[in-house]
């Protein structure tokens, strides 16, 4: 190809654009702020779900077949994408599902104001929202319809107060992601809740080899410490390792499920793990969407829907977990 | 009396080669081709991504990680690497949020402030490397590590918390945000004004590189740094600028974030510092240094953009993104290693 030509071809890939973009002048977001809602046929119906877990994450996989369960058993589309805790990513994302018109959106605002003008822009649309996960605060101001989900610091709470019964005096708490809201909310709500003296420890969720050495580390250096709460499954392995090696007697609790927690649960290595259901928030947000196209229905009359806390203790590891294996819980 | 003018031989030096010739041995001619091909497939498979709002959409990303490219792209054609250029957009939107949030700084100071410390984060990045001749991959990885460290612990020192928020409330937010993180209306479609930071500083940038005399003295320096200092070229100095032109470029698009969003968390832009390279990489910018183009670089975000976004309007799995991300750097590589060598034969 000569380089004139070559200029040509560039040229009409441009044009080509240009011919989309002034098409879609005509038809764009004509009804902007039009609130009314048109009923749609079921089988038209298409729905995204936007999270800022990470993909591949294990407790998103889980949120990812809620949805895509909803989606099947109810014979709507259904997208899902993982932003990687990202939230210029996760804007980005959610302006590509504005764009391309979808029936309704469900998106996790883990950093709410960074995704406020996406959010709105959706609203303004005439998308329904539904957020989950976190962000319950802004859910309602950003115009969303409901909020489904876990309250961070509600669960911490209850994790604290469950440790103190179990006779925990001084907890550590592994935080396993810098600069997650949510982890740093269930560490407040678990001090709290325990009332005794508790330490927050950071560690590189990516790196597990590290975080058991960096736990036992601490527990060799503070022999007072008998409990710890991890905030993720994927931090409970190192975390019984860890007790083990530092010869340590802290009892072990954990935020989510894995299957691995669970077992750990039933041989008693672990004494409870703090569950949301997250399933649930794949899986409502859908089939709340869906009542909503074809029959204007809500839920949670403005309260959050909460999906937890729930406990998975040795008395009922062993159903849930033949249910995990299947990646539903 | 008649004055004959008697033609000398040709200078091979100096001899026309033809324009196909001329344009194939350009190092962002491999990333032209990407971008073209990449824009064709995903416009053919979907409207919404070519649609003005689609285009708006995946220009967005391309222009944050543009910038960053751009300023990357001209280190590494000056022969280093700057690992902590991902954290440092942290460094300077925390900066800024702290700064404004915790101690009511106006905005705009707190801006200027962020780029006095970005400044000097460049310079001290680009000193150690010049006066130590260590490898710029080991000291700018130490100072990756140091501000990853220094970004989260002074964050939750002073705020108690990891994400700092609520900057639209202090004074001179609303100008600063018209300027850097503001939307151009163009019909009914928003643009993120980033896009034009990205286009005037990729057309700045070349004009540096192609046309100034600090253009020369960057491909000497990266090129050969004991031969351009021996004909003069004042390299340690030319390398320590350009480490200071991908702070400043850390403090824009760090800047343009926290306007954005309105906030930033502690951990902004670890893990970045990778792609940027990528991006210089597959628009044309050698390794080794002494090679490469700004066009290039801006062209290599611009595919990024386009096949993050592109791979959601036509409903793609994003595990997969990662992948194509690989095999189009493989690619890039390939050809650009096989268009050079092809170059360098043609200059023979």
């Amino acid at each position: 190809m000569s380089p004139r030509r070559c200029w040509l071809a560039l040229l009409a890939v441009l044009l080509l654009a240009a011919v989309g973009c002034s098409n879609e002048l005509d038809t764009g977001l004509t009804n902007t702020g039009n609130q009314q809602v048109q009923l749609k046929k079921k089988e038209d119906l298409s729905f995204a779900v936007v999270s800022h877990g990470a993909p591949g994450d294990s407790f998103w996989t889980v949120v990812k077949n809620g949805a895509e369960q909803a989606g099947k058993d109810l014979g709507v589309k259904v997208s899902y994408q993982a932003s990687g805790g990202d939230a210029a990513v996760q804007s980005q994302l959610i302006d590509a599902a504005v764009n391309q018109k979808v029936d309704g959106l469900v998106v996790s605002m883990a950093n709410p104001d960074a995704l406020k003008a996406s959010i709105e822009r959706a609203v303004n649309a005439g998308i329904p929202v539904v957020t989950i996960n976190s962000g319950q605060d802004k859910s309602a101001e950003f115009g969303a319809l409901m909020h489904i989900g876990q309250d961070e610091v509600v669960a911490g709470k209850g994790a604290g107060e469950k440790l103190k019964e179990a006779g925990v005096t001084k907890m550590l708490c592994v935080i396993q992601e810098a600069g997650n809201v949510g982890l740093e909310q269930r560490c407040a709500g678990a001090k709290d809740g325990l009332g005794g003296s508790t330490e927050n420890l950071q560690v590189e969720g990516s790196n597990t080899a590290q975080v058991e050495s960096t736990i036992q580390a601490k527990l060799q250096a503070d022999k007072s410490i008998n409990g710890i709460l991890v905030l993720g499954p994927i931090i409970a392995g190192p975390a019984i390792q860890a007790v083990q090696a530092a010869g340590s007697q802290a009892k072990i609790a954990t935020f989510d499920l894995s299957g691995e927690a669970i077992q750990a649960i039933e041989q008693g290595k672990m004494l409870f793990a703090v569950d949301q259901q997250q399933f649930l928030q794949g899986y409502l947000p859908i089939q709340f969407l869906e009542l909503y196209a074809t029959n204007l229905n809500t839920v949670g009359g403005g309260q959050p829907v909460l999906t937890g806390p729930g406990y998975v203790t040795k008395d009922n590891a062993a159903q849930v977990a033949s249910l995990a294996t299947g990646g539903t819980r | 009396m008649t004055t004959t003018v008697v033609q000398p031989p040709a200078d091979e030096r100096v001899a026309t080669t033809g324009r196909l010739r001329r344009l194939l041995i350009r190092p962002e001619i491999g990333a032209l081709f990407g971008a073209i091909v990449v824009l064709v497939f995903f416009s053919i498979l979907s409207d919404t991504f070519r649609s003005a709002d689609g285009v708006a959409n995946w220009l967005d990303p391309a222009s944050t990680l543009g910038i960053m490219a751009v300023a990357v792209g001209l280190l590494m054609i000056g022969g280093e690497f700057d690992l902590s250029a991902g954290v440092q957009t942290g460094t300077a939107a925390l900066t800024v949020a702290i700064l404004s949030t915790k101690y009511h700084v106006n905005v705009w100071l707190a801006i200027l402030i962020a780029l006095g410390l970005a400044l000097a984060i460049g310079y001290f990045n680009g000193i150690v490397v010049t006066r130590t001749k260590l490898p710029s991959f080991i000291i700018t990885l130490g100072t990756f590590l140091g501000l990853q460290g220094i970004n989260l612990g002074l964050t939750k020192a002073l705020t108690g918390t990891v994400l700092v928020s609520g900057l639209a409330n202090e004074g001179g937010f609303t100008s600063a945000h018209f300027l850097f993180a503001s939307s151009v209306k163009f019909g009914s479609h928003l643009f993120h004004v980033s896009i034009v930071w990205w286009i005037l500083l990729t057309i700045a940038a070349s004009y540096l590189l192609l046309r100034s005399r600090f253009g020369n003295w960057i491909f000497a320096s990266g090129g050969d740094d004991l031969a351009a200092r021996n004909v003069g070229v004042p390299a340690d100095r030319t390398k320590i600028q350009l480490f200071m032109g991908v702070s400043v470029a850390a403090w824009l698009v760090g800047t343009i974030g926290v306007l954005r969003f309105n906030g930033v968390q502690a951990s902004q832009g670890i893990g970045q510092e990778l792609i940027y390279i990528v991006a210089a990489v597959i628009g044309g910018c050698l390794l080794t240094g002494g090679y490469g183009s700004v066009v290039g670089a801006s062209l290599g975000a611009l595919i990024f953009g386009m096949v993050s976004q592109g791979i959601v309007y036509v409903h793609w799995d994003n595990n997969w993104f990662k992948l194509f991300l690989g095999v189009m750097l493989l690619i890039a590589v390939l050809a650009n290693t096989y268009l050079r060598r092809y170059a360098e034969r043609s200059r023979r």
